[in-house]
């Protein structure tokens, strides 16, 4: 287990908060680092900074025992991947093509992609449950398949860490699954994951730790087990919670809104 | 490589055909046994001068200036991550040509006035990107809107700078605002510019594909976006300025080429390039042959051919692109 990731009192930047707490957190490979939050708490600006593609407000992050300013940007594509939550495809593609972007941090930038690039790629479709479609254009794709193609660029890019901007949206009930499944398997095999994700339940039963964005800047994280209370998490959604168990799983459910917040 | 094979393969010879039918058509027509004559060394003295003098370096100038605004076209249209980016439309060809007229103007020689030209198409380019952007992403209509004022607020000046100049010289002046090959009679300095930009562009071709899916995705995959942008932006500003010093402003090829290209061979730029330069300087010479024959003996100016065709091809594809 080798620290994927370091930060050192990093602070986010959203324009017109306070500083919050700080963030010092190591993820390490093998783990799954959930955020939780709100709708504006910063969960999508957080994954910017740790992907260097924001400047933190103060603070720094750093990769292989080095802060991000100091490496290149293909560097840090070797050791950091990301899935956005919006994919822009302005030009046709193909899937294969998409899928074979993940290998440019790992080449020259003159040379062309190689039989070893196209097997990686296509083993990554195959994993995505996409190798039937590598030949279809990108735009034809529904969301969720689209949502897919994109975890295969980061399966062939294969960073050390995984950052995944809920990486369940647009997915049915399996591909979740299906997805997450992968991920765990992933980690096992010496990468780590921070994944913002929506639903607490499958935070719960997925990830190792978690990390609680509050609207205001205010966090705290740590093993997930600990950090699933429910007055802490009725605490950050501001919306009363039932828990219990399935199956031996630990569920948390909303419950019906108190009457004067109904009117907000 | 095998599509950039295939491609050549096609493009190459049709190249030579365009250039063939550039010289042999014109107000004397030539035959192509009488073309060959020419070609090895023998023929007519009055042909050979009419070939070799004339139509030769009109036609080479008109092929190096489709492929220089193709290009352009094609490097645009990645920086901006839409279809409708055009050195005219976006007002490079303006820019450059309001800086070559101050330094005609102002009495300065041929290396200064293509650097004038150089300075107002990039002057152009960076004021239609600074305004467009804002904060936050390119929106089509934001950017159109913004290069259209800026392309019209060119025209006005170079408008002005005709009015003052002295009216015998008016004629060969106006090629400026609409484009004409009839006074490009040295093709070797666009040629040069145009190999070396597509060579240079070429191996970064991977890079550029992946700028293409947005600035955040491409960083994400290990591309050092500002870097490569502003070297899109000098190298389209260079294109454009050269294209502008050779034959003025001449719209649309930089849309319709590579628009066309990307539907036939698809969107790597490896092969687009190659292929956009040589289908642009293809359409060039042809539309230049038809605007010297039309009306013959008199000549149209090359810009009412390319604006009679991309008039139309923008108007499509505005109409079909996504708000």
């Amino acid at each position: 287990m080798t620290a994927a990731l370091v930060t050192r009192d990093l602070v986010i930047d959203i324009p017109g908060r306070d500083d919050g707490r700080a963030l010092s957190l190591t993820v390490h490979t093998g783990e799954r680092w959930g955020i939780l939050g709100p709708n504006g708490a910063g969960k999508t600006t957080l994954l910017l900074t740790l992907a260097g593609l924001r400047k933190p407000r103060s603070g720094v992050v750093e990769v292989q025992g080095r802060p991000l300013h100091a490496l290149s940007r293909a560097a840090i594509a070797r050791g950091i991947g990301v899935v956005f939550q919006q994919h822009h495809d302005g030009f046709p593609s193909t899937v294969m093509e998409t899928a074979l972007m993940g290998r440019h941090p790992h080449l020259h930038a003159w040379a062309m992609e190689g039989p070893k690039d196209h097997a990686l790629a296509a083993a990554a479709l195959a994993r995505v449950d996409l190798a039937h479609l590598r030949d279809r254009a990108v735009q034809t794709l529904s969301g969720g398949e689209r949502q897919r193609l994109a975890f295969a660029t980061l399966l062939t890019q294969s960073p050390t860490l995984f950052l995944l901007d809920e990486p369940t949206s647009h997915l049915d009930l399996h591909h979740q699954i299906a997805l997450l499944e992968l991920v765990t398997d992933e980690t096992r095999r010496g990468h780590g994951a921070v994944l913002a994700l929506h639903d607490i339940n499958l935070a719960a039963r997925y990830c190792t730790h978690l990390l609680l964005l509050y609207p205001q800047g205010d966090a705290c994280w740590g093993q997930a087990a600990d950090m699933l209370s429910v007055p802490a998490l009725e605490r950050l959604y501001d919306q009363p919670l039932a828990s219990g168990s399935v199956d031996g799983l630990r569920v948390f459910l909303p419950k019906a809104a108190s009457p004067h917040r109904q009117l907000e | 490589m095998s599509g950039l094979r295939r491609v050549l393969a096609v493009l190459l010879p049709l190249s030579l055909l365009a250039l063939a039918a550039g010289v042999a058509i014109g107000s004397v027509s030539i035959s192509p046994l009488e073309l060959w004559a020419v070609v090895r060394g023998q023929g007519d003295a009055l042909h050979r001068i009419l070939l070799l003098d004339l139509r030769l370096p009109r036609a080479l100038s008109a092929f190096a200036v489709g492929g220089l605004l193709a290009v352009a076209g094609a490097l645009m249209q990645i920086l901006l991550r839409n279809p409708l980016a055009d050195p005219y439309v976006l007002g490079l060809s303006g820019g450059a040509s309001v800086g070559a007229l101050t330094a005609m103007l102002a009495g300065l020689g041929a290396v200064m006035i293509g650097g004038a030209a150089f300075a107002g198409a990039l002057a152009s380019t960076l004021i239609v990107f600074g305004i467009a952007h804002g904060a936050g992403s390119w929106s089509p209509v934001r950017l159109l809107l913004t290069g259209v004022v800026v392309a019209a607020g060119w025209g006005a000046l170079v408008s002005f700078m005709l009015a003052v100049s002295p009216s015998s010289e008016l004629p060969g002046m106006l090629f400026w605002l609409m484009g004409d090959m009839a006074h490009a009679r040295n093709p070797a300095v666009p040629m040069a510019i145009l190999l070396v930009v597509v060579l240079a562009a070429v191996p970064f071709g991977r890079t550029l594909n992946i700028l293409a899916r947005g600035p955040q995705q491409a960083a994400a995959l290990g591309v050092a976006v500002r870097r490569i942008e502003w070297l899109l932006h000098l190298a389209a500003a260079l294109l454009a300025a050269t294209a502008v010093t050779v034959a003025g402003s001449i719209g649309f090829v930089g849309l319709i080429v590579p628009h066309l290209l990307r539907l036939i061979i698809g969107n790597d730029q490896r092969v687009l390039l190659p292929a956009s330069a040589l289908a642009g300087g293809i359409l060039l010479v042809l539309a230049d042959t038809l605007a010297r024959t039309l009306i013959a003996p008199e000549q149209l100016p090359v810009g009412v051919i390319t604006a009679l065709l991309g008039v139309p091809a923008f108007l499509y594809l505005l109409h079909r692109s996504p708000a």
